[in-house]
């Protein structure tokens, strides 16, 4: 494994099949009534958000605080860097506080792995613009896992706002590379430009893609970040793109429905939908504190092969 | 634990205080002795393994077992109460085997599981992150039972430590106990086993593999000459 988590695509076929065996077996310690391991004592974990998120920090910090690690919470509101402080100095702060690990996120694509350069620690990426988001993409395949008993082969269709989502590309490169065959669907404006270099093949009719479907993941139409019209109204976005219950019977009898959230209710994804037993949105909350706890275990848990100190 | 820790070869006695200041480390050399000894035979590279021999043939091991299970039972009042957990990776199959053992004795079943114990160990940080271990505990839970703890070999005590804390956060057992397939002495905390099947004094030198026919395809018990980086063994 590489000392810090910046891409799903740095992931090996066995370091991501480690992350999810070693999740699977952190996910159990979840229904004991201690819940928490010594693993970590000691260890620093500071969570530098720079970026609005609930879920993801939340997260981190119960994934840290399970294994025992100290935790400190940064986000930008509130903090010198609303007083102008660079990035650079924000991370030689936290190196002076002895952080054993960063986990950034960022509205800049590339911010974690500059950081990377500066940090003795490990950095482990919680989003970085439209770049990536790579321990979304693990609790996905995880979820995926745990409810289909395998990821080779599935068919994974991912509907949506691509151009703007991490979770997309993460997603795309991390089943991939697990095996699975993704294809993803979305209104011409809303795919990025390279895409056709990406593993997987694109399709613009939700419809003809559902049947064939084992996993429908549905991505959010991130208006925050839409400086342009990319589709002529929302109205006409869910009707052609959204999941609501009609369309969600056209998916084989054992197809999922995945979202990353915060979801658009109404937008991309019906209630009905949202709240159907098919739907695993819950789920892959509880997921993402298994598998944010076998990252931070595998990164900071042992020593690296260097020989250097950790 | 400091760097120096890892690279400073075995000292039985503690190194020699009289070195002038230059040579030692800045700190100061730590006047630990058990840990580095342990780091460094872990952590060294590892070699061919010189010929083994065996110690204990398959039917051996079967009657060392069968011993074990019924001393099991005349110290437990007829296994009322027992849980077996085994240790992963070996000992697992080790705790099945005796509950079967103890089944067809007493006529009825005995529970067992499986303790992972890596997320509790002292020496996790002198090695990569390592792969977890299953945990299965019976759906009875481990509360005011007696655990019999089963592992293949007991050497430092230091895995039985780790599945002592491992157990606490499980539950608060009536009383739990050890069971080893072999014991090769040269315990480094105050651990013992309550059941052994065999003795087996080693040189800290050597080393003890034991083989099951449910991971190895083969039931033996190998002592070698070489110390191996492998190393689970000897713990």
């Amino acid at each position: 494994m590489n000392r810090h988590l910046i891409s799903a695509g740095d992931l090996s076929l066995d370091d991501a099949l480690l992350i999810l065996d070693t999740a699977d077996e952190l996910a159990s310690t979840a229904a004991r009534p201690m819940k928490k391991l010594p693993t970590l004592r000691g260890r620093t974990v500071v969570n530098l958000f720079y970026e609005d998120s609930t879920r993801t920090r939340i997260s981190f910090e119960a994934a840290a605080k399970r294994l025992s690690a100290d935790v400190i919470n940064f986000s930008a509101k509130g903090s010198s860097v609303a007083k102008g402080e660079s990035l650079k100095d924000t991370a030689l702060t936290l190196e002076a506080m002895g952080a054993d690990a960063v986990v950034i996120r960022h509205s800049a694509s590339g911010a974690p792995h500059r950081l990377a350069g500066w940090v003795r620690g490990s950095v482990v990426n919680a989003g970085d613009g439209a770049h990536e988001h790579p321990t979304q993409a693990l609790l996905d395949a995880f979820t995926m896992r745990r409810r289909l008993g395998r990821i080779e082969e599935l068919r994974v269709t991912i509907v949506g706002d691509v151009l703007h989502s991490r979770v997309a590309r993460s997603n795309v490169l991390l089943l991939s590379t697990l095996g699975a065959d993704v294809t993803l669907v979305a209104p011409p404006t809303l795919l990025p430009v390279a895409v056709g270099s990406w593993p997987c093949s694109v399709g613009y009719d939700l419809d003809a893609a559902l049947p064939k479907a084992d996993v429908v993941m549905m991505l959010r139409v991130q208006q925050e970040r839409m400086n342009a019209a990319y589709f002529p109204s929302v109205r006409e976005y869910s009707r052609r793109y959204g999941l609501d219950a009609a369309r969600m019977a056209l998916l084989p009898d054992h197809g999922i429905v995945m979202h990353p959230g915060p979801m658009n209710r109404g937008v991309e994804i019906a209630a009905e939908v949202a709240d159907s037993a098919r739907s695993t949105i819950v789920e892959q909350v509880a997921n993402g504190v298994s598998v944010r706890m076998a990252v931070l275990y595998l990164l900071l848990g042992g020593a690296w092969e260097t020989g250097e100190q950790r | 634990m400091h760097a120096a820790d890892r690279t400073d070869a075995p000292r039985r006695n503690g190194p020699p205080q009289g070195a002038p200041a230059a040579a030692a480390s800045p700190r100061g050399a730590p006047p630990r002795d058990a840990q580095p000894r342990d780091a460094q035979s872990r952590g060294a590279p590892r070699r061919a393994e010189a010929p083994a021999r065996a110690v204990l043939e398959p039917v051996e091991i079967r009657r060392a077992l069968t011993r074990v299970a019924h001393e099991i039972l005349e110290r437990t009042n007829g296994g009322g109460d027992v849980i077996l957990l085994g240790i992963p990776t070996r000992g697992v199959p080790l705790a099945r085997r005796l509950a079967e053992r103890l089944e067809q004795v007493e006529g009825r079943p005995v529970p067992a599981g499986s303790l992972d114990v890596t997320m509790y160990r002292d020496d996790l940080r002198l090695r990569p992150a390592r792969a977890l271990g299953h945990t299965e505990v019976p759906a009875e839970g481990i509360d005011n039972k007696i655990v019999v703890l089963v592992d293949d070999v007991l050497y430092s005590g230091r895995t039985v430590r780790a599945a002592l804390d491992a157990l606490g956060d499980l539950g608060r057992p009536r009383a739990v106990q050890l069971a080893v397939l072999v014991d090769r002495g040269h315990r480094e905390l105050p651990i013992r086993a309550d059941y052994v099947g065999k003795n087996l004094p080693t040189s800290q030198r050597e080393l003890v593999r034991v083989l099951l026919t449910e991971i190895d395809g083969q039931d033996a018990v190998l002592l070698g000459a070489t110390p191996d980086a492998a190393g689970r063994e000897g713990s």
